[in-house]
């Protein structure tokens, strides 16, 4: 196994390549061991992030929009992620390397349904940003205490049921009251969900998949940020 | 020959009933509470939606269990009361089937447990079989004709259900359905044919889908299934009376019951044998597929 896993005779653009494979296969160990030799070869952290993980991330979102993989191969790919963010992590602290954004996200108050939201917290954070879940059932207050404290770029609000899908409504309101609207960028998802949802609530994107959120998501911060 | 197959044997196409969790809502369930809860606490609200798919010409009605697996409740911390709930759905919905003396069946309800299974998730199967069994067990003693399993995604989770089932009962005949919302597949990219082939392995009584996003969606998988499927086989279509609008606040699924009623002749005449609606449907809706299926 060690013998398969010498990635030291691979020139770097392939090693990176291999990297965007091995993260689409969903291989833990393989991502884990190309991760330390592009260390290694002093690539810095942010560069084996983005070059790496996320451009190999950024495949299998492509693929899972466009209904070549389903969740299960979107889940093995993100453990690979993990895997390889365990390891980055830190030095990305230490080298005070930029943050791509933050992330708060949560189901609204009332649904207990996780499984389409926690999927856009790891294809989130397969992209590279710091995401901040908030697990289920969250109402009013606790999306605003988390956005105190964390500070996010963007807030993502879930519901797969269209009795507490108007519970997003409540949620965008208090944003305005409290003056935090403006600072952040709402993206809403969920099956009863659609655009005009989006729209009518204010929202400033219905994300109809996890690749959608992650492309949403990148494109209103670079957009907030004057880059495009 | 067992009580469901005696239905099918008298009827070429068997009416399952609509939808419980919206109709629940409507009825006053607030956000975040748990259905299964109001077969203790709200009996008669629950029995009112059952009695109104019964006037509606429903044969096969199934328990307000849905979420009633240990899994659900445990995100109320209400897996204790798992037993209780279950038994007592079962007997208040048998109690109207009496009552209406039509001989419908009462069908036992489990849906998803909500998480994902090991090793991609952390349910591990022995857990998750270990949890339908117990579902099972109470709904059986309740006095179920049937168990329907719906709303799945997963084959292993689905597996895991039948065989919970199965340590229930040796016997109880086993409806199944999974939800084909995602180009075709489910979420966890099973297609029709697969849930087909591995469902009928299982020995399930009857096959097929239900959820999702509408009459459409649903025809498409009973014509995938139909393809694969053994000339005898019992295919199931219950679908979603279209998908949820929000019009003043409120959810409004888009399929009137005139649009359900087509689809239940379309479904029909694709080889499906056991028809009814899921989300968004109500006694209106079901009527009008009932007559639809009459003429």
């Amino acid at each position: 196994m060690s013998d398969e896993l010498d990635y030291s005779n691979i020139e770097t653009p392939e090693l990176i390549q291999q990297i965007h494979d091995d993260l689409y296969d969903g291989l833990v160990a393989e991502v884990t061991a190309a991760v330390n030799e592009l260390l290694s070869r002093k690539l810095t952290p942010y560069d084996v992030l983005t070059r790496a993980l996320v451009g190999g991330m950024d495949i299998v979102g492509v693929d899972f929009r466009d209904g070549i993989l389903f969740v299960p191969e979107v889940l093995m790919a993100a453990k690979a992620m993990k895997a390889g963010m365990v390891i980055l992590r830190p030095l990305l602290a230490e080298t005070g390397a930029p943050q791509i954004g933050t992330m708060v996200i949560g189901t609204v108050k009332g649904d207990i349904h996780d499984i389409g939201k926690n999927l856009v917290a790891m294809m989130m954070e397969g992209a590279g940003f710091k995401v901040v879940n908030l697990g289920i059932n969250n109402d009013a207050d606790k999306f605003i205490n988390a956005i105190k404290e964390h500070q996010p770029d963007i807030i993502g609000m879930s519901a797969l049921l269209t009795t507490t899908m108007p519970y997003m409504d409540v949620i965008i309101k208090t944003l305005k009251e409290q003056g935090l609207r403006d600072k952040l960028i709402v993206l809403v998802g969920g099956a009863p969900l659609n655009a005009a949802f989006a729209e009518e609530i204010e929202a400033d994107a219905y994300c109809r998949d996890a690749a959608v959120a992650v492309e949403t998501a990148k494109k209103l911060i670079a957009i907030r940020r004057g880059n495009m | 020959m067992n009580k469901l197959q005696a239905l099918l044997e008298n009827n070429p196409v068997v009416l399952a009933d609509g939808a419980m969790g919206t109709m629940l809502f409507e009825a006053g369930l607030q956000f975040g509470d748990p259905p299964e809860v109001w077969n203790m606490s709200h009996p008669d609200q629950v029995r009112a939606i059952h009695r109104g798919y019964l006037e509606s010409g429903s044969l096969i009605n199934l328990t307000n269990t849905f979420g009633g697996s240990r899994f659900r409740l445990s995100m109320h911390n209400l897996q204790a009361k798992a037993p209780d709930l279950n038994r007592t759905a079962a007997v208040i919905l048998r109690a109207e089937v009496e009552a209406a003396g039509t001989g419908a069946l009462v069908a036992g309800d489990i849906g998803p447990s909500g998480e994902i299974m090991a090793p991609l998730g952390t349910l591990e199967y022995a857990d998750a079989v270990d949890g339908f069994a117990e579902q099972a067990a109470a709904l059986v003693a309740g006095g179920v004709d049937v168990i329907w399993i719906e709303t799945m995604s997963a084959l292993e989770e689905i597996g895991a259900a039948f065989e919970g089932v199965r340590r229930a009962s040796a016997d109880i005949p086993v409806i199944t359905t999974m939800t084909f919302d995602t180009r075709g597949r489910t979420m966890m990219g099973v297609t029709p044919e697969q849930a087909y082939k591995f469902l009928a392995g299982l020995g399930a009584a009857a096959v097929g889908g239900n959820c999702g996003n509408g009459p459409n969606e649903l025809l498409a998988v009973v014509q995938r299934m139909r393809a694969v499927a053994s000339p005898d086989a019992v295919l199931v279509a219950k679908s979603n009376a279209g998908m949820p609008k929000l019009v003043h606040g409120k959810a409004v699924y888009e399929c009137p019951p005139s649009e359900m009623a087509d689809y239940s002749r379309e479904v029909r005449a694709a080889g499906a044998r056991i028809i009814g609606g899921c989300c968004g449907s109500t006694p209106a809706h079901l009527k009008a597929m009932a007559e639809a299926l009459a003429a």
